[in-house]
């Protein structure tokens, strides 16, 4: 059980997606001008990898690594890697995921449908997405239920990252910005300010 | 010819891919510690998307809209597996630096932007162009960022030591914070007030 809180805090905190990785930068750059579009991309965010990570975790350890396939070829399996396919295999997971998730959200959650509106196929090229993947992969997590919560708490954390940003730029148009950084410059220079409040957790073991 | 020039010309300034249309940040970012994996990063990107670029304009007639989206990934995906791997083989150092960041050109949106925005409807000579012409725009902001990040950061230039051991002994420290992941995000925002202050016309209003 610890090992689980211990996992979810790293991954917002100091693993953050954003801050530390730069990952899902272009969403979240392009839809953070209000907090109530960023609200919904973030919500999105954080269920498409709560699913895909565990997904892709069952993918990786029961079909992709080396001598994975043992449930299904025995001894033969040991030479069998086929690690070199993941990168398509997680994307076309992703993809179908994505999709899966949009018709059974509109079917079941008309409201919660249209209030994610276009974020939910546009999250298929999250990079943050397939980072999780990517990461989950490279971290090598021991059971699926590590891998679950690091897919949630990499999703709370680029939540956190964007609502946080959103409500900064609400209050920054009201501010004598220098024109050439208006927009834009000013976006990632408080992007960096806020990356370097983050560091503080870097120091923390856990 | 005019024509086709102006395509490879204006996404270097006028319309670069990374600080005008706000395309491919995540990886620009995480890979600019050093000049050599910035420089092997804007090679890859280069190949991957000049030959995905002529790959989806030749086939641009043949797919249905609907599932264009899961084509174009599998095309991407398919040429970045090959990069991958050549990585692999030929400069294990530097892919293992790149980490998963060879992975996420696969999302990395300037590749889809650019197939979305310029390929699908294009021939494919103008669609090659255009992908060297922004890969080329992504190529110099990675290096500018990496070669500022590795002087002030390291003191070397593509592992090369620049400032000389005298200025250590007189007591100059190298800039501990250039390396860590928030500057990256300030010297891009840098790059962008400087380009904007020297061609008013991309000034935003907000």
């Amino acid at each position: 059980m610890q090992d689980l809180i211990n996992i979810f805090v790293k991954s917002i905190f100091i693993d953050n997606m954003v801050f530390a990785y730069f990952l899902g930068m272009c969403s979240y750059l392009a839809v953070s001008k209000t907090v109530d579009t960023a609200t919904g991309l973030g919500i999105a965010v954080i269920f498409v990898l709560g699913i895909t990570v565990p997904v892709n975790y069952l993918l990786e350890n029961f079909i992709l690594k080396k001598g994975a396939l043992g449930w299904l070829l025995g001894d033969e399996a040991a030479g069998v890697d086929l690690s070199f396919l993941s990168f398509i295999m997680f994307i076309a997971v992703i993809a179908s995921m994505v999709q899966l998730v949009e018709m059974i959200v509109e079917k079941f959650a008309p409201t919660l449908y249209n209030s994610l509106g276009i974020f939910l196929p546009l999250i298929a090229v999250n990079c943050a997405i397939l980072g999780g993947a990517l990461f989950m992969q490279e971290r090598e997590y021991a059971s699926i239920g590590e891998a679950t919560i690091f897919g949630l708490g990499s999703g709370v954390g680029w939540f956190l990252a964007i609502v946080g940003i959103s409500a900064i730029r609400e209050k920054i148009r009201y501010s004598a910005v220098p024109a050439p950084l208006r927009g834009l410059g000013i976006t990632f220079i408080a992007t960096g300010l806020m990356g370097i409040a983050f560091m503080t957790f870097m120091g923390i073991k856990l | 010819m005019g024509k086709n020039l102006k395509l490879i010309t204006d996404p270097i300034n006028l319309n670069n891919p990374i600080t005008i249309q706000v395309l491919g940040i995540c990886s620009a970012l995480a890979v600019t510690v050093k000049l050599m994996p910035a420089i092997v990063m804007s090679i890859s990107v280069l190949f991957v998307m000049s030959f995905a670029n002529v790959i989806i304009s030749l086939l641009r007639n043949t797919i249905p809209s609907r599932i264009r989206i899961i084509v174009q990934l599998v095309v991407i995906a398919a040429l970045v597996i090959l990069v991958d791997q050549v990585l692999k083989a030929y400069v294990y150092n530097i892919s293992k630096q790149l980490s998963v960041f060879v992975g996420l050109i696969i999302t990395n949106c300037i590749i889809m932007g650019r197939l979305e925005a310029f390929a699908l409807g294009n021939k494919p000579l103008p669609a090659f162009l255009d992908g060297i012409g922004n890969a080329a725009g992504y190529a110099i902001i990675m290096i500018i960022v990496a070669f500022f990040r590795e002087f002030f950061g390291s003191g070397t230039i593509a592992e090369i030591q620049i400032i000389p051991q005298g200025f250590y002994d007189l007591g100059y420290f190298d800039n501990g914070l250039m390396i860590l992941p928030p500057m990256a995000l300030i010297v891009v925002g840098i790059v962008i007030w400087v380009q904007r202050a020297r061609t008013p016309e991309l000034v935003e209003e907000n």
